[in-house]
């Protein structure tokens, strides 16, 4: 049932942030991959690359507080065969610098690794200026585009180093809080393949970044009343693994999405614009609908948007009541 | 070798107004007013290898075209010297075209290395660009152009502040200072001030001269190239005239982005003589 390739436990005593994952990976392909060089607005410490910046001083830019400039500049630094990896928050990675990442990074296609932290609500006390709920969206639709969210430290840290070896723009997506390492460290990973964490024939489950842990905690619930949830790690959003979808929901014919970010545009649309054009299944969506955040803690945020294994779990009991 | 670039800048006159009204679209104003700088980058100053084309320049100069809208200039300017036949440029803005509106490299086309056309990206794109010689000990230089309108972008500054910080010295931006911009009039539009004191005071080495003088573009150059070493990067304050060659298109916003009539045509090209042979 549950896939021990992929996960480590389902009982997880240690919490880490993924982003402590993206500082570790970071630091292990700077030592691997000398063409590694990082890239960070005025936000280091967030963005735990002191690490690398301490190793591999002429390597690493400090840019201030100009992000727009820093996608520039990572644009520029691979006409000389660097892999840039930029650092700030997940806003401040795509919204703010929308159009110089479109038009220097990816209609350039330049080698240029986009590792945005703090994605999403769990971001928490700050507030709705900083919790970016549409970078998904914005980030799979531009052409030439790699899209990847992480569930957990090791999966952070895995993804840092794995898209080294992937030629293309990439945006990486991570998060704030420590959140439970429950994924091997040495677990299969490629980029664009879904991992099938636990496996069941009457519903599908697709999740990516935090919500992974959530539906795996949903899934655990349900099994104990008899209903077997097929669960996916769907780490990389773009590419999208259609195969992956479609073998699954041909089996269950339904199917919850899970994500931390807004209804529109994200995961969920990409399951359904799939399914619609394949093969038509009842669908459920657990994400923020067409709202802004707000400050809070990030369970009481998860909570009240309504992000957690109890909404995945209301949702599966929505989506199994459906007929046909 | 020794090239007659009086005559080359006239040749990439004519072609680009015969491609803009052979495309019935494009930007001759800007063109007209880069040309000589960039013939002199090309033909005299830089070290280019146009074929094989490569993408990472290890070893050449670099130029990076911010102002992306007078790529005609740069297309004809890159075919003259070799990166791709003169022929394609007949090909400009059309359906298939590896001449773009603006410069794009997902069509292949040699000399090309970052899409511009978006304004205010370019200095940045350069500055990484030039850090990344300095990483891999390539001591060669990179080259910019910028409008004066372009300055309104703020990414611009970010740049410049940027590149006095960390001292990048083998950048030579130029900015096409002809004072005009789509509205009209810089000074009407969005007013610049002292661009020599704004330059100065984000740390920057600020020379002047007359662009459309090959003798003063090579004392400024010459400067430049002097000035390696010094941790301070250098500004080029470019005075020309947008439109320059064609007396009906001179000093003008009015021919920032339309294209020639073929009347118009016949009378700009009566004033280019022909000196490489068209495409």
């Amino acid at each position: 049932m549950v896939d021990s390739r992929f996960i480590s436990t389902i009982e997880p005593t240690e919490k880490k942030d993924t982003r402590s994952g993206f500082g570790a990976g970071l630091l292990a392909i700077g030592q691997q991959d000398d063409r590694v060089v990082g890239l960070c607005a005025d936000l280091t410490g967030s963005l735990k690359m002191n690490a690398f910046a301490d190793a591999f001083p002429d390597r690493f830019f400090q840019v201030g507080i100009a992000e727009a400039n820093m996608m520039g500049l990572a644009a520029g630094m691979t006409i000389g065969g660097k892999i840039p990896y930029t650092g700030t928050f997940a806003n401040f990675s795509t919204g703010r610098v929308y159009d110089q990442i479109r038009q220097s990074i990816a209609y350039s296609e330049k080698n240029v690794k986009i590792c945005a932290s703090h994605a999403g609500l769990t971001l928490g006390e700050d507030g709705a200026t900083h919790q970016i709920l549409e970078d998904i969206g914005m980030m799979a639709m531009l052409p030439n585009m790699t899209v990847i969210c992480t569930a957990d430290y090791h999966q952070t840290k895995q993804a840092t180093e794995a898209i080294a070896a992937h030629h293309g723009p990439v945006y990486l997506r991570f998060g704030r809080p420590a959140v439970p390492m429950f994924l091997k460290h040495d677990a299969p990973f490629a980029i664009g393949k879904a991992q099938n964490l636990m496996s069941g024939d009457d519903l599908t489950f697709v999740a990516t970044g935090h919500l992974v842990w959530e539906a795996v905690q949903a899934a655990l619930a349900l099994r104990d009343r008899g209903i077997h949830a097929d669960v996916y790690n769907y780490h990389t959003i773009k590419p999208f693994d259609e195969q992956a979808l479609l073998d699954s929901v041909k089996r269950t014919g339904r199917v919850v999405v899970a994500e931390e970010h807004q209804k529109a545009g994200g995961l969920g649309s990409i399951v359904a614009r799939v399914l619609s054009a394949h093969h038509p299944a009842h669908m459920e969506h657990v994400a923020v609908d067409d709202q802004f955040g707000e400050s809070g803690t990030p369970a009481q945020l998860m909570e009240k948007y309504g992000l957690n294994a109890a909404a995945i779990i209301a949702a599966s009991e929505r989506v199994l009541a459906k007929r046909g | 070798m020794s090239h007659d670039l009086t005559a080359i800048a006239h040749q990439v006159r004519r072609d680009i107004v015969r491609m803009v009204h052979g495309a019935a679209s494009g930007h001759p104003g800007g063109s007209l007013g880069c040309t000589d700088l960039v013939v002199k980058l090309y033909f005299d100053r830089m070290h280019v290898v146009p074929e094989p084309f490569n993408m990472d320049g290890t070893n050449e100069d670099l130029f990076f075209l911010s102002n992306g809208h007078i790529s005609p200039m740069w297309y004809s300017v890159l075919a003259r010297r070799g990166y791709f036949p003169v022929a394609e440029l007949a090909t400009f803005r059309k359906l298939g075209t590896r001449l773009q509106g603006h410069p794009a490299t997902e069509e292949g086309l040699p000399g090309i290395r970052v899409a511009s056309g978006s304004l205010g990206q370019g200095l940045s794109v350069a500055l990484g660009a030039a850090q990344a010689k300095k990483l891999n000990g390539d001591d060669r230089t990179v080259f910019t152009l910028h409008g004066d309108g372009e300055l309104q972008e703020g990414q611009i500054w970010e740049a410049a502040m940027y590149a006095a910080h960390h001292r990048i010295d083998n950048v030579v931006s130029f900015v096409d200072c002809n004072g005009q911009q789509i509205d009209g009039a810089t000074d009407e539009v969005m007013s610049l001030g002292d661009l020599e004191a704004k330059w100065k005071a984000f740390g920057w080495r600020v020379l002047t001269c007359n662009g459309h003088d090959f003798e003063d573009l090579g004392r400024v150059i010459a400067a430049a190239d002097a000035a390696r070493g010094s941790g301070i990067p250098t500004v080029v304050l470019m005075r020309t005239d947008m439109g320059r060659g064609v007396d009906f298109m001179e000093g003008t916003h009015h021919w920032h982005g339309i294209a020639p009539n073929d009347e118009q045509l016949a009378q700009a090209l009566a004033q280019l003589p022909e000196t490489l042979g068209d495409y």
